[in-house]
């Protein structure tokens, strides 16, 4: 039963790397890093069955923290479109040296 | 050696740091006198000077000529005063120790310690003066001749701009020289030695404003270097092979060495290189003649008196070492009879008076170098007084002919020859009798005429040297599988020979001085007069040292026949202090009387041919002026450029020095290698490095992104690869 789970769990992370890299649209952006959170959840999860309730209490704090970070990121990517009338992060380059 | 029982103390001995302390404190006030200048408009202004519109200033007083007569400098009467009165004062200081040394009989050294210089483990070298017979003779010869030149310098120096400059070195130079002789141990010594060695450049180059002039200042200077490079490896090879470096402490442990073996050579043969380099003898004589260049009265001196004669002093000095390497003595007694030799030939062509005596000091002290080579080191100190006599009479002689020269040409408004060389002169025994006179007794003491003090010195040297050659220890040494009886009996003829040519370029140069016509501008012939008191007076006193020194040392066997007073006075001075030497080298042989005579016969026999074969052959009616003069043919071409020596070292040594100089130290190692690869090298290395670095930090997050995951990935790999 593990390793599907780790298994998934690594296509899944993955996935939210491949398009943190790719992606320039900020709000995909954001899934794909709460997609790479949720992947190591999973992680943890599945080895708590060998490993102890370590694991699933670190879950709730990565969760807390997600839901945290969202709000946090949201509010600002919402900032983002209100001045440049996009999400889009190549146009975000004002600071760049 | 400090005991307090030693026989001088509490005499005028304990006084001894006075007599280089009194031309110290003269050196600080002159000095301090020079530091103002000369007088208001300036000494290179030519607007001041009437008489700035002579051209063709050649030679000494040059410089002078630019400013006119009469401009003395504004402390010229205090300088006057104080420039000669401080080694004058010294000299009595001095005088009232030897008579100490005289009353009280002592034979060991008194040594005055002063205080510690280098406390170093092991090594403890101590401010020490040392007072005993051999240096109380020095001391005597340096602040006596040296007080008559100081007075000569008053009436030579005079007119000129930087008066209490020159009194100021030369003062310096009598402190230096008496450290010299004075030190305990060879640090001290060598403190002197580079002092005098300063003070020697420093007047060289005294007339600077000429490039010729601070040139051979360099020259010597740099010539030096070779000798104390010498001096330095001998004191290091002393310190760690001997384990002492004080003249007590080497003598006593000396003997530790292998007698003859490889390091007690190896130490008298560095020794040497420097007492070489200081004395001007082969292959670094060449310094010497360029360093005519000075002021006469520091030729008189410092090139011919004192300085230059630091050498023999030094192997005198150093007779203990010597004594256990006779292979290093033979080859003092053949560098010295070469140059003795070589130099003499080089003065017959010489036009230039004071090269001509240039080349016969050097000569001379080659004599003095085969006097204590031989282990007679009795015979060459006492050369060494005898030439301070006569070599200082010479060149204030000659001082005194150009000074006359000058004032001549000056006066009657002629055209500014140049007043050192002798085809320009001729005839002025008449316009200059004293100084005429006082020459001719300088010349017959060189040239060996009985009974003039050169007669005594040099045929000392020769006979001990004939003596040696049969039966002593150094004959039985060998140089190079040579043995030391044909390499002594050679130099001895090598002597003779040296002692016809000193005859025949001596009376050369007093004939072309002196007699038939005068050759100078008519303009200027009126004006030639002998020159004042201040200047003839030490001329008088000289000449009457070189006429009579000869009695400091007569030997036994005209003290037999003549009654002359008491034989060998020098030699049982110096008894103690280089008996064991001379022994050791010598042994106790003894000439049969009828030999001595005959070598005193030939001696005196080829000094009177070489005066009668100049006096024959050389007519200075067929003379002409030095600009109208031919040039020379075959051998007296080679002669008269001095073998081409300074030639041959420019291209063989100087010009490949400059050359791999420019080419490899500096445009290779100094440019290339350290400015270019070491100082700008790193900073390129730095700003490219900054540069990849600067690229790695672009800003954009994503790149960022990509280097953590890269670098993930990474990781992983090696970690699943293991």
């Amino acid at each position: 039963m593990i390793q599907p789970a780790l298994f998934f769990s690594g296509i899944l992370f993955a996935i939210g790397v491949v398009g943190v890299l790719t992606r320039r649209n900020a709000l995909i952006l954001f899934m794909c890093v709460e997609l790479m959170l949720n992947a190591v959840n999973l992680t943890f999860v599945a080895l708590s069955t060998m490993h102890g309730v370590t694991g699933q209490v670190f879950v709730v704090f990565v969760m807390t923290v997600a839901a945290a970070e969202a709000a946090v990121g949201l509010a600002i990517v919402i900032s983002v479109f209100r001045h440049f009338k996009t999400v889009d992060l190549k146009a975000v380059s004002v600071l760049r040296g | 050696m400090m005991d307090a029982a030693h026989p001088l103390a509490g005499t005028a001995a304990e006084l001894v740091w006075l007599v280089p302390l009194l031309p110290f404190l003269g050196f600080v006030v002159n000095g301090l006198l020079s530091l103002s200048s000369a007088y208001l408009p300036g000494p290179l202004d030519p607007s001041s000077d009437p008489t700035a519109g002579h051209s063709g200033h050649t030679g000494e007083f040059a410089s002078v000529q630019m400013t006119h007569h009469g401009h003395r400098h504004r402390w010229e009467p205090l300088v006057t005063i104080l420039g000669p009165a401080v080694v004058i004062a010294s000299f009595l200081v001095s005088a009232a120790i030897a008579w100490a040394m005289l009353r009280t009989g002592a034979d060991t050294p008194f040594v005055q310690t002063y205080g510690t210089w280098m406390p170093a483990g092991n090594l403890k070298v101590e401010w020490a003066f040392q007072v005993d017979r051999l240096s109380m003779v020095m001391v005597l010869i340096i602040t006596g001749i040296g007080s008559l030149i100081h007075l000569f310098s008053v009436g030579y120096m005079r007119e000129d701009p930087g008066y209490p400059r020159f009194f100021a070195y030369l003062n310096l130079f009598v402190v230096f020289m008496l450290a010299l002789v004075l030190g305990a141990n060879y640090p001290v010594i060598f403190v002197g030695w580079e002092g005098v060695g300063l003070c020697s450049y420093l007047l060289i180059g005294f007339w600077f404003s000429d490039q010729a002039n601070a040139d051979a200042g360099k020259k010597a200077f740099i010539v030096n270097r070779v000798g104390d490079f010498g001096f330095l490896i001998a004191m290091f090879l002393m310190w760690s092979n001997v384990g002492a470096l004080d003249f007590a402490g080497v003598a006593a442990k000396a003997s530790q060495l292998p007698a003859g073996g490889a390091m007690i050579t190896a130490i008298c043969l560095f020794l040497f290189l420097g007492c070489a380099g200081k004395s001007a003898q082969m292959p670094l004589y060449i310094w010497l003649p360029d360093a005519m260049a000075g002021p006469t009265p520091v030729s008189a001196l410092i090139h011919a008196a004192t300085m230059v004669t630091a050498g023999v002093y030094l192997i005198a000095r150093s007779s203990f070492l010597f004594a256990l390497a006779p292979a290093a003595s033979l080859t003092v007694v053949i560098v010295g009879g070469i140059t003795a030799f070589f130099a003499a030939t080089i003065g017959l062509k010489q036009w230039d008076i004071k090269k001509v005596l240039a080349y016969s000091t050097v000569s001379q002290l080659g004599y003095m170098f085969v006097g204590v080579g031989a282990g007679a080191f009795t015979a060459g100190v006492f050369h060494l007084v005898t030439h301070a006599f006569f070599k200082a009479l010479l060149f204030l002689g000659a001082g005194s002919v150009i000074h006359a020269m000058h004032e001549a040409y000056h006066e009657g408004h002629a055209h500014h020859d140049d007043a050192q060389d002798m085809r320009n002169m001729g005839g002025l025994r008449k316009a200059m009798p004293f100084t005429w006179a006082f020459m001719w007794i300088a010349t017959l003491a060189i040239a060996g005429i009985p009974p003039f003090s050169g007669f005594f010195s040099k045929d000392e040297i020769l006979g001990t040297l004939f003596a040696r050659a049969h039966d002593s220890p150094l004959a039985s040494a060998t140089w190079l599988g040579i043995p030391g009886s044909t390499i002594l009996t050679a130099i001895y003829g090598l002597g003779l020979v040296t002692a016809l040519l000193t005859a025949i370029y001596m009376t050369r140069m007093m004939i072309y001085t002196f007699h038939g016509e005068n050759r100078s501008d008519a303009k200027a012939t009126p004006h030639l007069r002998e020159a004042p008191w201040i200047m003839t007076g030490p001329l008088a006193v000289l000449a009457v040292l070189s006429l009579s020194g000869g009695w400091l040392n007569i030997p036994a066997l005209v003290a037999e026949r003549f009654p002359v007073g008491t034989a060998e006075l020098l030699h049982h001075w110096l008894e103690p202090v280089v008996g064991q030497a001379t022994a050791a080298l010598g042994g106790e042989g003894h000439l049969p009387a009828s030999t001595e005579e005959a070598l005193i016969l030939v001696a005196v026999g080829v000094a009177i041919a070489g005066i009668a074969g100049a006096v024959l052959f050389l007519k200075p009616a067929r003379l002409t002026r030095a600009a109208a003069a031919p040039p020379e043919r075959g051998v007296a071409w080679v002669l008269a450029n001095k073998y081409f020596v300074d030639e041959f070292l420019n291209k063989g040594l100087i010009q490949p020095v400059v050359r791999v100089s420019r080419a490899v130290l500096w445009r290779g190692i100094d440019v290339g290698l350290i400015d270019g690869l070491m100082v700008n090298g790193s900073a390129t290395f730095a700003r490219g490095v900054a540069w990849v670095g600067s690229r790695v930090q672009s800003g954009l997050v994503g790149n960022y992104a990509w280097a953590i995951v890269l670098g993930v990935l990474v990781l992983v790999g090696m970690m699943t690869i293991r």
